[in-house]
Formats: C-alpha cells, structure tokens, sequence
C-alpha cells in the first residue's frame, strides 16, 4: 500500500514538472500556427482551432530568415568541423604523443577553463577589426575553433588507445598523419561524435559573440536576427514564435536524435573534479 | 606537429586577447582611439577608481549577485530534486522524462526568452492566466523593477535545471549500492537515508555544481538584453550588459575591460574558494 502511494506521488510530481517543462515550448509551437492575434486573446487552448502558415510564410519572405538560418548553418558546420579537426589532433597530440613541456603545457590551458569569455571580447574586438575581419562569417568562426573543453575531452578520450596499436603502424613504418588520419580518427569516434554535437550546439545558439562581431543585418545568424526582429515586430507575437521555433527546432531535433552522446559527454566532462 | 594549430589558434584569440584586455584596462581607449589609436593614454588604475566610484556598477553588480544568490539555489535544488524522483524504484518512462527535463537546455537563450516574454505579459501572458486560474492576482512580471529580477530567474531556472540533473544523476547512480544497503538494514527510511547517507556521499558533486552554476549566472546577458533591455530602472542590469554597453555602445573599452577584468577575478575567487573547500573535504 506505500508503494502504492509512493509511487502515484513520484510519478504525478514527475508528470506536473514534465507538463511544466513542455508548457512553454508546446506554447511557442502552437502561437507560431495560431491564426494574428489568438495567441494572446486570453482563449488559451491545447490545440489551437485554426491553424495556419501564414507567419512562417511572413518569415521567410518578408523577413528574410532563409538568409539567417543559411548564416547558421554555414558558421556552426565549419566550426564544428574545423574543431574536430583541430581539437582532435591537439587531443591525441596531449595523450600519446611525447614532446617536451607537454604536461606542463596542458596543465596551463586547462587554468584557462577559468577563464570567462566574456573577458577576452573587447580586445579580440579589436585584433579582428585591425585584421579586416569584423561582419565576417570568419570573424564568428576562428576565435572559437580551438577549444580546451574539446582538447580535454579528446585527451581523456584518446588516453585510453592501446599504445601496442600505434607501436605496431611506427614499426610498419606509417608516418605520423597517416596515422593519425587511418587509425586514431577512428578509434576517437565516439568522443568526436559527442564533442561534434556540443560544438554544433554551442554555436548554433551563441548569442553575445556574433551580436558583437556582425554588424550588417545580412551577416547575422539566427539568435542574432531572432533578437533584433523581437524589436521590430515586438506586436506580432505569433510571427515571434514562428521565428523561435525556427531558431529552436534544428537543436531540439538534433538534441532528440543524439541525446545519449550528448549526456555521456557532459558527465565525462563534470567528473574530472 | 598536431598539436600545432590548437595552439596557434588559443594562443591568437584568447592568450593574447586576455593580456590585451588587461592592458586595455589600464587605458582610456574610447571612441577617440578607435579612430586613431594614438589617442589613447595610459591611464593606470584609473578606470577602476571610476568603477568603484560608480553607482551604476555597484547597482549591476548587487542586480548580479541577486540573481546568482536566488536562480543558483532555487536551479540547484530542482535539479536535485528531479534527479531524486526519476531514481526513485517507482518511477516510469525514466528516459521519456529525463529526456523532457533536459531539452530546455538545448533551447537558444534568445528563442527562449522571447517566448517568455509573452508568457509573462501582464495581461494575457499564460503564467498570469494561470494565476488568475487558481484565484491569486496577476503580477506585472516584466513592468515592474521589483518583480523582473525574480522573472528572469524563473526562466533561467526551467532552461537550465536540466544539465545539472544529469549531473546528480550521474553521480546518485554512483554512490555504492552497499552504502545504501547497509543503511536501510540498519532501519533507516528514506529521508533518514537521504540526508545521513546520499547528500554527504554528493558532497564533491554539490560543490562543483554549486560553483560551476555560479559562475555561468555571474555572466547573464542574454536574457535581461531580450527581456526587458536591463530596464525596468536597470533592476535587470547584469554585470555583463554593463560591460557591452560600455563597450560596444559608448565604445569606452577601456573601462568596459575594467569592468570584465573585475568580473574575471570575481570567478577567480569563487573557483579559488571551491578549490579550498573541496581540499579541506578530503581531509
């Protein structure tokens, strides 16, 4: 009989938190169909009565967003691979490879995880605008690529490479980027799937970086552009929420389809402490 | 060498931009030596003095330290909390929910703090709907200087709740099962066990939650930038929308790095004290 009321107790808790989670994302998708001006009308309902596309239609035609989400997605996928790239030879580099001052080096750029970004933006303003580079998509790009988040993971990851396995390729004579390309790449499947997601992620939603170093309109990604519209058209709710589940959806899917590598990342991550 | 470009790349656009910004602090950099960098003087500690001397500054940082002090505790306990339930042997559809509970954090700040916006509109918002619902008066949530504070930390509290869940999670599926045991055959029920046994097994895991969280709240922006500009009368100006005003709106970087740098070792402390704190667990 406890067990019994323990676990209807449990499980509504569980469900009213759920229901209180999904509220404003079911709101946001469901305003963004709603026909102007029911979103707000007080007549709140599950499902709405009428639907319509109209504000995606708004969205992309007068407003644009098929430029913004191709901004997107053309930063967060360049980064996303330059990073693997670069995180990942750093990271094998870290774990199997000896040179001097190596461990004295890592241990330095891990202090950097201290460090808040928000810190170094006004000089690398700066540098970027001295290079030519401001309201470029490599503005955005290259301060970013190189990760020590990313360099841990891989290193942890890549530590744990049979040293017999690289041996054996030396012996036969295979040179150090074959190597690397032929045989650690694959062998750091798992971790670069889970570092890809994160990077994608964490660029597809930066916010205060790309509203500093875009400033044509044309050049702005999406949270960027989602920021300014809110401006703009502050009394077209519906067409907001149209445009926040176009900002929302391409994550949320990708969070849905990967979200096991994605967790197992982050506990990797928290249990260095 | 592959570790090359890692360290060309951090070494070009943070290990030299940190230093910059502790040099650009020392200067008057304006708008001035934007156009010509020869109008900018080193000035010392100058722009500090203007900081502390500053009422807005001291305004943004109590507005900063509120936040923390109220979405940390609140966002950490929820976290806990939820991680709690879904352990529990009687829980169901365990991912399905773990699931829903993290997906928040995926969300873009922006999106999100844009449909808030509108939940929490004065008149027909849903949160104020609801209210009126169970028969408690609205609150003008966003209007009002001594309500937008607590608003913006609701929202931050449902986006992130979720990723310090999965770390409680990890870390409840790790305390030994013959802890656990051994407590329930001594006869200790569940709250008994939870606070004797599970909480100070997550001691570790409480701490680096607790500062890890502080730290990524001392950096709001984006949200009181979207929600309410910093207004109303700047009870929603974080240390960091001051820094971005400075800098890039009156283009005074040189005192919009005083005031990153002071952020900076702010967090340093915070990490410092967390060091400290972790070893003398361990003892």
């Amino acid at each position: 009989m406890k067990r019994l009321i323990t676990k209807v107790l449990v499980n509504s808790a569980i469900v009213f938190l759920a229901g209180l989670t999904v509220t404003p994302l079911w709101w946001m998708l469901v305003a963004s169909i709603s026909p102007t001006g029911e979103a707000l009308s007080g007549t709140a309902t599950w499902f709405p009565r009428t639907w319509t596309l109209e504000h995606y239609r708004k969205l992309f035609q007068t407003a644009h967003v098929a430029r913004f989400i191709g901004n997107s997605f053309f930063i967060s996928s360049t980064i996303t691979a330059l990073a693997l790239l670069v995180n990942g030879m750093a990271g094998y580099a870290f774990a199997k490879l000896n040179f001097p001052g190596r461990d004295r080096l890592f241990r330095c750029l891990l202090l950097t995880l201290l460090i808040p970004t928000q810190v170094t933006m006004l000089p690398l303003f700066l540098l970027l605008r001295q290079l030519n580079l401001i309201n470029s998509y490599w503005a955005v790009i290259l301060p970013v690529i190189a990760s020590t988040y990313g360099i841990f993971l891989v290193r942890q990851y890549a530590l744990s490479i049979p040293d017999s396995l690289l041996d054996a390729a030396r012996i036969d004579g295979t040179g150090e980027v074959r190597m690397f390309f032929g045989i650690v790449l694959p062998s750091l499947r798992p971790i670069l799937v889970a570092l890809g997601i994160f990077t994608f992620l964490a660029s597809w939603n930066d916010f205060m970086w790309p509203l500093i170093a875009l400033t044509d309109n044309s050049m702005f990604t999406l949270p960027v552009a989602l920021a300014n519209l809110s401006g703009q058209y502050v009394q077209d709710v519906e067409m907001m929420m149209a445009g926040a589940v176009v900002t929302v959806l391409p994550v949320l899917i990708l969070f849905l389809v990967a979200q096991r590598h994605m967790m197992g990342g982050i506990i990797t991550g928290s249990l260095k402490e | 060498m592959l570790v090359g470009p890692a360290l060309v790349l951090i070494g070009l656009f943070f290990a030299i931009p940190l230093a910059g910004s502790l040099i650009l602090s020392l200067t008057d950099f304006d708008m001035y030596a934007l156009a010509d960098i020869r109008n900018a003087r080193f000035v010392g500690l100058e722009n500090y003095k203007e900081l502390l001397n500053s009422p807005v500054f001291w305004q943004s940082l109590r507005t900063t330290l509120t936040f923390v002090l109220l979405a940390g505790p609140i966002s950490i306990g929820l976290s806990f909390s939820a991680a709690l339930l879904l352990t529990s042997r009687t829980a169901m559809a365990r991912g399905l929910f773990r699931t829903i509970f993290f997906a928040p954090v995926v969300t873009t700040v922006v999106a999100v703090a844009v449909v808030w916006r509108y939940l929490l509109d004065n008149r027909l918002g849903l949160l104020n709907l609801a209210l009126r619902g169970i028969g408690l008066s609205p609150v003008d949530w966003l209007g009002d200087p001594h309500t937008a504070l607590f608003a913006i930390v609701l929202m931050t509290v449902w986006k992130s709740f979720g990723y310090n869940m999965v770390i409680f999670l990890a870390g409840l599926q790790n305390i030994p099962v013959s802890i656990i045991e051994a407590a329930e055959t001594d006869g200790a029920g569940y709250w008994r066990r939870l606070i004797h046994v599970v909480v100070p097994s997550l001691a570790p895991t409480f701490l680096f939650v607790l500062v890890t969280t502080a730290i990524g709240y001392c950096q709001l922006f984006a949200e009181p930038y979207v929600m309410t500009e910093g207004g109303p009368l700047h009870s929603t100006y974080s240390l960091v929308m001051m820094m971005h005003e400075e800098g890039f709106r009156w283009w005074s970087l040189g005192y919009a790095a005083a005031i990153a740098f002071t952020l900076f070792l702010g967090m340093l402390f915070l990490t410092l004290l967390q060091r400290i704190v972790r070893r003398s667990m361990a003892r």
